[in-house]
């Protein structure tokens, strides 16, 4: 029952997205102006599905847009989404530090200031090794030493796997961010630079923002996405398909564009974990730098040299 | 006989009495609050604009807070040490000394507290420690111990003081200049009668409060490296930290107290209390007390760079032929080395070398404590890198300086206030003593 009820409420959704589309194809560039029902008909109609299963029109002077509240409260995003067991698999043989997973990870979480959740670094694993590009952003652990040293509960474990922040309960102590060994955390030194109406928006642990000023941040694996059923904005926006996200309880993972079985993608290419040894067992994993897809020398900015860690 | 007691007696009260400030120290008080001011204001631009007015960025994500938070935690065990393990270990010598140390404690754990305040990113937001507390957290343990470390080290800075309180409401019962302090004294102990039973009790108590101070205060600077030592981190990562700590808090407290205890002597002039045995003794105690800590030093240094692990092979190269190394042998030096050249020698232990070699240890000490958080936090697992170059370095802001010195200035500016209002030197007791010492003497 609750099952179909969610495929209607998504196919009502659908409708309506459809609906402001076709708004949004007249030359107002906001589909709602002039249309919050004060102005009287527009006699613009628009198809909508009712609660009784009908198809009917309405006058787009009716539609109003919804304000973005968080789908769930906090004690929801605390527990996480049920049933879930998110996973990350990164492809190393595909990166060429193009970084449009950083560019649009930045963009959705208001970072700036040169900040980044994800980092795109270049590795050597050995002296006559050859180089290549590693992303990293939070490794999601399952004995996460970030969560342990936590005083105030604002970092937490949550059921599907997603350790998160609670920027509104977050004391700034910095104590996470000097025990996570991947360097994943950053903090808001600065005031965000956002407008004032989006700093007034609800704050939402899922989607991390509002940004908060004095509190730590990181990658959340977007658990907004996933309550959307989409994918994390890092990997859809990887041009080469180096992010696979998915759910281990399915045992399966995807790009976007291809989807594989994780545990037999782990297996035949040789998946392994960063810094398996300190016992954090992240949620991440990668699968190693062969049959590169790029030269190395691709992804570096112009004229830079680095040295390899 | 009773009537030599009753002029010897008054001397000493004459000689210890807290004494109004000469020019002097006027000046030393308004130096102290101008540097406290500067601090404050700079502290007031911090929870204006945030964190980002401090030097700190997301790799030196701790900075010159954090080690003023060690290093006063640190020299705040001397309170324990002098006053609770040399008492319990029956060692008189340190009478004159006692409230001096336990004064030093009391302000440096004070501003301890303050400055990991400072340090928050929402300061605004603490009562979320104890709203949502989890006490797997090593901060939760460190605010657990740190409250019991000062409520006991106020009671035994609070309870010897008694009897003086008595003598102090006596002396300025008659004095129309000194009404304000007198209604301060008789507020605070004018309960006092010194009849036997409420000696035993308080003997009793201050015994109590010696014993139970101990494993507290080794809890407060063994969880304060353990904030260190529970992460991964190359330098920190270490199952030494705990004892490398105390020692070397025991040292920076002795240290402190070897200046001190030299300040108070030159401007009370306390020759008569204070003398060279003192110096020699702590001395003594200093010495011992910077070999057991170069010895853990030995040991945190040398395992690790017996074997250079790839991770901690870059750190410990910072420190010992890299960007930190002239810091990282100037600490050693001036920390350890030098006072133990110049303390070991009978000649050494004369109050004013023991003073300059005091000074020492507590600058090395404060230097230490900048070396125990910086290099680490600068050398962590993965490169740094996709970062704003200047995240690369740490180099502190005026603001961090200004507050970092304000809250030097401000634990200064408790003992003296202190030292304004009450004796510095115990009178009772060393009335007690020279009448011990008499009796003996017949």
């Amino acid at each position: 029952m609750s099952e179909n009820s969610t495929s209607r409420k998504d196919f009502l959704a659908g409708l309506l997205t459809a609906g402001l589309a076709l708004a949004g194809c007249t030359t107002k560039s906001n589909p709602f102006e002039g249309l919050s029902g004060e102005g009287g008909p527009t006699g613009k109609k628009v198809k909508l599905l009712s609660v009784d299963g009908e198809i009917v029109e309405m006058d787009s002077s009716c539609l109003k847009p919804l304000p973005e509240i968080p789908p769930v409260d906090n004690d929801q995003e605390r527990v996480g989404i049920p049933g879930k067991k998110f996973i990350m698999v990164i492809d190393l043989a595909r990166c060429g530090a193009v970084k449009n997973c950083q560019k649009v990870c930045n963009s959705t979480h208001q970072l700036h200031g040169g900040q980044n959740w994800i980092h795109v670094y270049p590795m050597k694993e050995a002296d006559n090794a050859s180089p290549f590009w590693q992303p990293t952003n939070c490794m999601h652990c399952d004995a996460p030493p970030c969560v342990k040293v936590c005083p105030v509960d604002a970092t937490f474990k949550r059921e599907d796997g997603i350790v998160l922040i609670d920027n509104t309960r977050c004391i700034g102590c910095r104590f996470c961010m000097a025990a996570c060994p991947y360097s994943a955390r950053i903090f808001n030194w600065n005031k965000p630079e956002i407008s004032e109406a989006e700093a007034c928006k609800p704050y939402s642990c899922e989607s991390s923002t509002p940004q908060k000023v004095g509190t730590v941040g990181k990658c959340d694996f977007c658990p907004d996405m996933s309550r959307k059923s989409k994918l994390p904005h890092c990997v859809t926006a990887c041009p080469n398909g180096v992010y696979f996200f998915g759910d281990l309880n399915e045992d399966s993972v995807t790009n976007g564009a291809e989807t594989f079985r994780f545990s037999e993608l782990i297996k035949d290419k040789a998946g392994y974990r960063l810094m398996e040894e300190l016992g954090t067992h992240p949620r991440v994993y990668y699968l190693p730098p062969v049959t590169r897809n790029f030269p190395f020398e691709k992804g570096l900015p112009a004229g830079e040299k680095v040295e390899l860690g | 006989m009773k009537k030599t007691f009753s002029e010897s007696d008054a001397k000493i009260t004459r000689d210890l009495l807290p004494r109004p400030l000469d020019k002097l120290g006027v000046l030393w008080v308004v130096v102290l609050v101008c540097v406290c001011g500067l601090g404050l204001f700079a502290y007031i631009q911090q929870i204006m604009n945030g964190l980002c007015v401090t030097s700190m960025r997301d790799y030196a994500s701790w900075g010159i807070y954090i080690s003023n938070f060690v290093f006063f935690v640190a020299i705040s065990l001397v309170g324990s040490l002098i006053t609770a393990v040399l008492r319990l270990a029956g060692a008189h010598w340190c009478t004159p000394i006692t409230r001096i140390a336990e004064i030093i404690a009391v302000s440096a754990i004070t501003f301890a507290a303050l400055i990991i305040i400072v340090d928050m990113g929402r300061p605004e937001r603490f009562y979320n420690l104890f709203l949502h507390g989890r006490l797997q957290s090593p901060i939760i343990w460190d605010v657990l111990v740190i409250s019991t470390y000062f409520i006991i080290s106020c009671f035994l800075l609070y309870l010897p003081l008694l009897p003086d309180i008595k003598i102090l409401i006596d002396e300025t019962k008659h004095d129309p200049d000194k009404k304000m302090l007198h209604k301060l004294y008789c507020f605070m102990g004018s309960f006092w009668q010194g009849t036997d039973s409420q000696v035993k009790k308080c003997e009793r108590g201050i015994n109590m409060l010696c014993v139970t101070i101990v494993p507290v205060a080794f809890s407060i600077h063994t969880v304060t490296s353990w904030l260190f030592a529970t992460t991964y981190r190359a330098g920190w990562d270490s199952s030494n930290f705990g004892a490398y700590f105390i020692s070397g808090a025991f040292l920076v407290g002795s240290g402190a107290v070897l200046v001190a205890t030299y300040v108070f002597r030159q401007i009370y002039h306390l020759e008569d209390y204070i003398s060279d045995i003192h110096f020699d003794k702590m001395g003594r105690l200093v010495v011992m007390l910077a070999g057991l800590y170069a010895y853990f030093n030995v040991n945190e240094f040398l395992v690790p760079a017996f074997k250079m692990k790839k991770p901690e092979a870059e750190f410990l190269n910072s420190l010992f032929t890299g960007s930190f190394s002239s810091v990282f042998w100037f600490a050693i030096t001036i920390g350890m080395i030098i006072p133990i050249i110049i303390l070991v020698f009978p000649k050494g232990r004369k109050p004013v070398p023991s003073f300059i070699a005091g000074c020492m240890v507590v600058v090395g000490a404060w230097l230490k404590r900048y070396l125990i958080v910086t290099p680490t936090l600068l050398h962590p697992f993965l490169p740094m890198y996709d970062c704003p170059p200047e995240f690369k370095h740490y180099v502190p802001s005026w603001q961090e300086w200004s507050i970092a010195f304000g809250s030097l200035a401000g634990a200064l500016l408790i003992i003296t206030i202190f030292a304004r209002i009450f004796p510095i030197v115990p009178i009772h007791e060393t009335i007690h003593e020279a009448h011990e010492k008499h009796n003996e003497h017949k």
